[in-house]
């Protein structure tokens, strides 16, 4: 049996009238990529921001390895294990792409106010290790060329690049790819492709929103179906490509059923 | 477009050229940066020894306004760790200084009512320590508040410690404290401080002002100064990132109010007495002005913004009553024309710019 990482049960969010969710539930096995998939407004986003703390379900519950997430702070659920990108790309603009990635880092650093004041040891170490670390993932995602540049000078691929550099940075055992791969060419979406197995093959374990189908079905183990806040399917990416409710919500053009 | 092509040119040349300076200073040899730094710091030094025509003060004692220069010095690094770092808006940074002021009259002065009479070195990290308690307190429930609210919480929170002060009897009421002690010391029998020669206090205060500085730079290189940086560019994102958000908020309070108090506290001790007069919600506005004249963010450049708000009153002191005309006005042509401040920061810089390019309404991130 293998060891769910994160167990999303019954998972209900309203805001006011609008059941953004209701009663979700799906878990993400260790290991895996899990594709997250459903039309516009299905609830994919949402679905994120309940596990990374931004909204409280009204009702149900997160588990992350088996401890429920509660009313934790956003900051303390990234610590635990989990980190994100998003759709919007929302990287320091005028921070450089390294300080990005620091940034990502220090949520494993403990450097208190008082060792950075005195320049203690442990600051000096942290701030190396940090700033190696840093570079390392961004030979990793292709972009240490442009480490020095502001993150806003960067071209579209090397921010949504650096945005997955900055939240690997945090040190996550379950990497949320919020729509990575929006806004790219074909041949851009394959090295992504590329890009978030070899992710995987480092060990960690990634859950992905996506709207591209064959980006999905290319690269997931798995993939659950939102439609209006409800899962409507879950399986292999070729039981999926059967289901007929799925075709019916969303994919619906014969080309890409077949 | 034109117009957004031509505002951009501008900018970028006025980017370059701050750059350039910036390069060519980093790419001296460090032997010759420590030069250069250790001959401006002796001439600083020696600036009330040298009365230097031009630049001295006909109409005041020129130790005593590089005195008062320092402490606007201090108040402004403090603020700027809060204002150009964090990018919290306080209007009510006063308060601070006048907690650190009122600590060392309390504790120091005979004459006030619980008179503990300790020394003036005693009271400072009294004071320091007591207005990062005040800046906390505030902090605690405000720092939850962004923007507009914040700094109309803090604005009432300078008002409120004056007020206190007014109506304590405990802490002199309207007549404040007086007989406060001076930093202590003694020269051939004489004392190093007193009323006669502000000189002392103007060195002792231009050493303050290093030391803060280099303080401040290690704060700003390291996790916590990242943080404060992350936040100020997109909170939840750096939430999400894993930053403490508020914990780094308070603590920027806290840094900010401790180095105001170590201002206020230099005050007390050189004036050798308080009263809530000293501290009108106009010493706030002035500190701020220190802050985004000099350009926030950037040390230097709130020093210099420091030199600008404390000096030149003192300096144009003919001009006695259209003093704070003049000020204004030259507050309204800079907000026109170099709203990043004299010695930008160079990201702030950056984004003034972008929000101008956003106005003409050019795409800035594709």
């Amino acid at each position: 049996m293998p060891e769910k990482i994160l167990e999303i049960d019954e998972v209900t969010l309203r805001f006011g009238g609008v059941t953004a969710l209701d009663g979700v539930s799906f878990h993400i096995t260790v290991g895996e990529i899990l594709g997250l998939i459903g039309p516009n407004g299905a609830g994919k986003t949402t679905c994120f921001n309940v596990m990374t703390g931004v909204y409280q379900p009204t009702s149900g519950s997160v588990r992350f390895e088996g401890e429920p997430l509660g009313r934790r702070k956003r900051h303390e659920i990234t610590r635990l294990g989990i980190a994100r990108t998003f759709q919007n790309i929302r990287l320091f603009p005028e921070m450089t792409a390294v300080e990005n990635v620091m940034v990502g880092a220090d949520a494993r650093h403990h450097t208190s106010v008082v060792g950075a004041l005195v320049r203690s040891r442990r600051h000096r170490q942290e701030e190396q290790e940090g700033r190696e670390k840093a570079m390392e993932l961004l030979r990793f995602m292709g972009i240490d060329s442009r480490a020095g540049d502001a993150a806003r000078n960067l071209p579209y691929g090397y921010q949504r690049r650096l945005e997955i550099a900055r939240a690997l940075a945090t040190g996550p055992k379950l990497l949320c790819l919020d729509e990575p791969a929006a806004g790219f060419n074909p041949n851009e979406k394959a090295e992504l492709l590329e890009l978030i197995r070899k992710i995987r093959d480092q060990g960690y374990t990634v859950l992905l929103i996506e709207h591209d189908m064959r980006l999905v079905m290319g690269v997931t183990d798995r993939i659950v179906v939102l439609e209006f806040g409800r899962k409507i399917a879950e399986g292999s990416p070729s039981e999926i490509r059967e289901n007929p409710a799925v075709i019916a919500a969303y994919l619906g053009v014969p080309e890409d059923a077949a | 477009m034109s117009t957004g092509e031509r505002l951009q040119a501008i900018d970028l040349r006025r980017v370059r050229a701050v750059s350039g300076m910036r390069r060519w200073w980093s790419r001296l040899p460090r032997g010759t940066r420590f030069a250069v730094l250790a001959v401006v710091a002796v001439l600083l030094y020696l600036l009330p020894v040298l009365n230097p025509p031009i630049i001295t003060t006909p109409d005041s004692d020129f130790a005593t306004v590089l005195f008062t220069v320092t402490t606007y010095c201090l108040a402004a690094l403090g603020l700027n760790v809060v204002v150009g770092m964090a990018g919290l808006l306080d209007l009510g940074y006063v308060g601070f200084y006048a907690v650190g002021a009122y600590s060392v009259a309390m504790f120091a002065s005979p004459s006030s009512s619980i008179a503990t009479k300790y020394p003036w070195l005693v009271c400072v990290p009294i004071a320091i320590a007591l207005s990062m308690i005040a800046g906390a307190i505030l902090g605690g429930p405000t720092l939850r508040l962004r923007g507009d609210y914040l700094a109309i919480v803090t604005l009432g929170f300078g008002e409120i410690v004056r007020l206190s002060a007014v109506n304590s009897p405990g802490l002199g009421a309207a007549a404040g404290i007086t007989s406060i002690p001076h930093p202590p010391g003694a020269l051939n029998g004489q004392p190093i401080f007193s009323v006669l020669d502000a000189k002392p206090y103007y060195w002792l205060g231009l050493t303050l002002v290093f030391v803060v500085v280099a303080l401040v730079r290690n704060i700003e290189n390291s996790r916590v100064g990242r943080s404060w940086l992350a936040i100020r560019e997109d909170e939840d994102a750096a939430e999400l990132m894993g930053v403490p958000t508020f914990k780094f908020k308070l603590w920027a309070f806290a840094i900010g109010a401790a180095v105001g108090g170590l201002s206020g506290a230099m005050f007390a001790g050189k004036q050798g007495f308080v009263s809530p007069d000293s501290f009108p919600v106009l010493t706030s506005v002035l500190f701020l002005a220190a802050v985004v004249v000099g350009g926030a963010g950037n040390r230097l450049g709130v020093i210099v913004g420091a030199i600008a708000v404390a000096y030149l009153p003192e300096r144009f002191r003919g001009f006695q009553n259209s003093r704070y005309m003049i000020f204004g006005l030259a507050l309204i042509l800079m907000s026109i024309f170099r709203p990043q401040g004299l010695i930008p920061n160079r990201r702030r810089e950056v984004e003034l710019a972008d929000r101008k390019l956003d106005e003409v309404g050019v795409e800035v991130n594709a």
